[in-house]
């Protein structure tokens, strides 16, 4: 056996001073010297639990061995593979709960870094285009034509695998870029919309014919696309319509969903107000009320437009929280306070109708719910008042019901979620699949991914049946 | 404009979202007519702030970088006997296909349009066409009759007409006026609601609204919505969100137009 290194190399990453203050990334990336000593780690074990810890199924030791064998194309051709968007999976990824929990390492609590060596073959691969954009072999085409509906990480899969089985496939997109909550929801400093539009760029050259600005439903329905030529087509929708509380005063002005905090900052680039158009409320107390990685993404976002102070009120303690470890560091390394046992009553505004304050319950927490997480329980006549003048509401999201009520012979759940089968992505409706948040409700860009892949594969088994 | 796909499905009442281009800010204007044939969308505007000041200095042949529709759910058009068309500044554009479509439909429609002064009057021959009778009004007097749209609007109420429907498009405060102005009659008021708006598709949350008491969002449960179940104090003060940045975005905008036209001269 060979010997073991648990010395994982740490992710530079900005000086957490310097980065509340602006929009660049804030993990850094590994030095060549750091990824191949990174690199050396992995110890290539036969059993590869780290592959079957993948949802989409990358040869991992594979590339790993070819960066060890100092072949980057190589490495980049194996990630590719599987993979169209690894800069995208190598920075948004929860390795912590997938490729990396599976390590054979991850037993002596050092798993390989597996994200960051993603990140940097994809990395290596933007930077070195010349030397990894050798001619593929053209797919021989099907004649068969797949519409993909929605272009986040779901619609990108699936896309980049049909089209690489000879089907010709477009994708159509309701904004006016390519990439769904990579490019509206994740933030600059945590995902750069470069790097999503590289890989974007990416699965078009493949051939996938992308149709901006085209909402389904709208300019026409699904049995509209299927009734004029296309023989399959695939839902990633996602899950874009917000949560609210549902509690008095939620409708002041300077309260806003979270979808709407970050797509001002993220897709309309707010942060550059006014050199681009459109504003958002930078506001001295934020509050944002959530305990996920969109909550996370909100507060740093505050804390980077110029707030004073941003305070993160969540209804159950930090165990519970459900952002990722790395992300709720990063958030208080920034200076981001949080708030724990906290709920919101009501909100109070001003003769203008703006929020000035939030009135809370402490929470305690009581028997486990069907989350298996312990429930919130307000505690009797503890309210007290939060003095904040934009608040960012990051409860979660569900799928948006423009296409399940515009479209006959779809099963929806009482969530919104559209029925699929969770192994081909099929719906109850004939030539229909779906597959990510659309189906699972808000969940993660890889898992998304992997939904993407699987309802691909299985397209290509009914068009070629 | 020229834009197949939304003029092949456009019906009255629905509104697209423009972007001008890459620095640009996304904002919904209705749809005041299409010809499918053609493929092209007409939209009316008015010149409020940066993107409508510089969309009207675009002129034929030109391009904007996104035009996106058509959003929302269209009027609901149906044969209610007499429907009062009421229309506010700029919002006779909005109204028009609306009342084309109850006329066909066989609706005996009365239109009331009305602007500040004789200069802002347009599209009222247009309209004159599409109703069954036209009552015009400006605020100072310089065209048609003297006074805001709902006199002439309470006076039919009155009269003892039989009126089955009232659809009021235009400023905010002036469909609060007509609502309120029909509400004592009991008559059904429809409004098209104009809330601030970022992606028109429903998944922001920029342009709720509250409508007997419950919140809806303008661009895909609207926005057409019971006139007399807005909360149009809510509706009037979230449009104001942004005043302090609009004037700034705007400022910047005039100086750099004053600076580029002053070389050119």
């Amino acid at each position: 056996m060979p010997k073991l290194d648990l010395n994982r190399i740490p992710m530079p990453r900005q000086d957490p001073k310097a980065r509340g203050k602006n929009f660049n990334e804030v993990a850094l990336g590994y030095s060549d010297e750091q990824a191949r000593t990174e690199a050396g780690r992995c110890i290539q074990c036969p059993k590869r639990p780290c592959v079957s810890g993948c949802p989409v199924d990358i040869d991992i030791p594979g590339f790993i061995k070819a960066m060890r064998e100092d072949d980057m194309p190589e490495a980049v051709r194996i990630l590719k593979a599987k993979n169209a968007l690894p800069g995208i999976c190598g920075r948004v990824c929860p390795q912590e709960s997938q490729c990396e929990a599976a390590c054979t390492l991850a037993k002596r609590d050092a798993p390989v870094a597996i994200g960051r060596l993603e990140r940097y073959v994809a990395d290596w691969e933007r930077a070195h285009k010349d030397q990894t954009e050798a001619p593929t072999k053209p797919p021989v085409p099907t004649g068969k034509r797949v519409a993909i509906v929605g272009s986040g990480p779901a619609g990108l899969t699936a896309a980049a695998d049909l089209a690489r089985m000879g089907h010709s496939v477009s994708i159509f997109e309701a904004l006016h870029v390519a990439g769904g909550v990579l490019m509206y929801g994740i933030p600059e400093f945590r995902l750069p919309k470069e790097i999503v539009q590289a890989e974007v760029d990416y699965v078009t050259s493949l051939g996938a014919d992308l149709k901006l600005d085209s909402v389904i439903g709208k300019i026409d329905t699904i049995d509209e696309l299927l009734d004029c030529g296309f023989d399959a087509v695939f839902l990633g929708t996602g899950a874009g319509l917000p949560m609210f509380l549902d509690i008095p005063g939620e409708n002041l002005n300077g309260i806003y969903s979270a979808n709407e905090f970050l797509t001002r900052v993220n897709l309309m680039k707010a942060y550059r107000f006014p050199e681009y158009d459109t504003p958002v409320k930078i506001g001295r107390n934020v509050v944002v009320i959530g305990g996920g990685n969109v909550a996370m993404d909100s507060a740093r976002c505050a804390l980077r437009l110029g707030a004073e102070a941003v305070t993160i009120v969540y209804r159950r303690s930090e165990a519970e929280m459900p952002a990722r470890r790395e992300e709720v560091e990063n958030a208080k390394e920034e200076g981001i306070q949080f708030r724990l046992l906290t709920t919101p009553k009501r909100f109070i505004g001003n003769e203008d109708n703006w929020v000035v304050g939030m009135e809370c319950y402490e929470m305690e927490l009581g028997e486990p719910d069907e989350s298996g997480r312990r429930r919130p329980i307000p505690k009797e006549g503890s309210e007290f008042i939060i003095d904040c003048d934009v608040v960012v509401v990051a409860l979660g999201t569900t799928p948006n019901p423009l296409i399940a009520s515009t479209t006959l012979g779809l099963e929806t759940t009482r969530r919104g979620t559209v029925v699929a089968d969770e192994n081909t992505g099929k719906t109850v409706k004939d030539r229909v699949w779906a597959g990510g948040d659309i189906v699972t409700g808000a969940a993660t860009v890889i898992s998304a991914m992997g939904a993407g892949k699987r309802a691909a594969a299985d397209i290509d088994r009914f068009l070629r049946g | 404009m020229d834009a197949p796909a939304v003029a092949r499905k456009a019906q009255a009442g629905q509104f697209v979202v423009i972007r001008i281009d890459e620095h640009g800010e996304r904002i919904p204007l209705t749809i005041a007519d299409w010809n499918r044939e053609e493929g092209t969308v007409t939209v009316v505007f008015m010149e409020v702030g940066t993107t409508t000041h510089r969309l009207a200095r675009l002129g034929t042949g030109d391009s904007i970088a996104d035009f996106v529709g058509p959003l929302g759910l269209p009027t609901h058009i149906d044969k209610f006997g007499t429907v009062v068309c009421v229309a506010g500044g700029f919002a006779v554009a909005t109204i028009m296909p609306i009342a084309r479509a109850m006329r066909e439909k066989g609706n005996r429609v009365i239109s009331i349009m009305g602007a500040r002064s004789k200069d802002l009057i347009f599209w009222e021959e247009e309209l004159r066409r599409v109703s069954d009778e036209l009552i015009v009004t400006t605020d100072d007097g310089s065209y048609g009759r003297k006074g805001l749209v709902t006199e002439p609007l309470l006076e039919l109420l009155q009269s003892g007409t039989r009126i089955d429907r009232v659809i009021a498009i235009g400023p905010s405060i002036m469909m609060k006026f007509a609502a309120r102005t029909t509400e004592p009659f009991g008559v059904p008021t429809m409004v098209s609601l104009n809330p601030i708006m970022v992606d028109g598709t429903g998944m922001c949350g920029c342009c709720r609204v509250s409508v007997g008491g419950e919140t809806k969002f303008a661009c895909v449960d609207g926005p057409d919505f019971d006139g007399h179940q807005v909360d149009w104090d809510l509706l009037l003060a979230r449009q104001r969100s942004y005043l302090d940045e609009e004037k700034l975005s705007f400022g910047q905008w005039e100086a750099q137009e004053a600076g580029s036209s002053g070389t050119k001269a």
